[in-house]
């Protein structure tokens, strides 16, 4: 059962990230990159824990915790530096 | 592994994954940034809550006693979310982005952007 349903997770992650991608490179405004790259790393948090169960190590639980407090930092510094041309006042 | 597990432990991941992808559909489609900001922040968050139960549940019984460290991603990534949410939709009206701009001719569209 977990044979087939790694590799369907899996699939619909790299989908995910890929419209992921797509809202990077486009999005009409600074914002809504930024938002992609939030999404992003949380995806990759996903990512990170399907394949902590894949190869069966708990090496990858803390890639994706550190993933996951330095990805809230970005996205409230970019946002904090485009709100008031500053990031710490 | 006992089949009920495995059924289960398939089942978030397939079921997070899912979810995860959704926000990614509702970032992809949505027409403004407002509604955009929607999909990722909900539907994601709860996509990796699902995926961090299963491999919960799937180290639970694979490893050494009751595996319950997933849980502090789960918990972190549903604190910082509303809140990096916040600070996007702070910055968003900061930068004028929920002015209508569907009153102006198309040919202005570039010129209305944010400042970038």
């Amino acid at each position: 059962m977990l044979s087939i349903a790694i590799p369907v997770a899996f699939a619909l992650l790299t989908a995910a990230q890929l419209l992921n991608l797509y809202r990077l490179l486009k999005g009409p405004s600074l914002l809504d990159r930024i938002l992609a790259l939030d999404t992003m790393y949380i995806d990759a948090i996903a990512m990170f824990i399907l394949m902590g169960v894949y190869f069966h190590s708990a090496v990858y639980f803390e890639a994706a915790l550190i993933i996951s407090v330095m990805g809230f930092i970005g996205t409230v510094a970019t946002s904090k530096f485009l709100m008031r041309g500053d990031i710490l006042e | 592994m006992i089949f009920v597990i495995e059924l289960l432990v398939s089942f978030f991941l397939v079921v997070g994954a899912f979810f995860a992808l959704a926000g990614s559909i509702g970032s992809f489609r949505l027409p403004d940034f407002f509604s955009r900001l929607h999909g990722p922040t909900k539907s994601t968050t709860l996509g990796v809550g699902g995926m961090a139960i299963a491999s919960a549940i799937y180290f639970s019984f694979h490893g050494e006693g009751i595996s319950f460290h997933e849980v502090l991603i789960t918990l972190f990534l549903f604190i910082t979310a509303p809140v990096s949410a916040h600070f996007l939709a702070k910055a968003a009206l900061h930068q004028r982005l929920h002015e209508n701009k569907a009153a102006l001719p198309p040919a202005c569209e570039k010129e209305t952007g944010p400042h970038e």
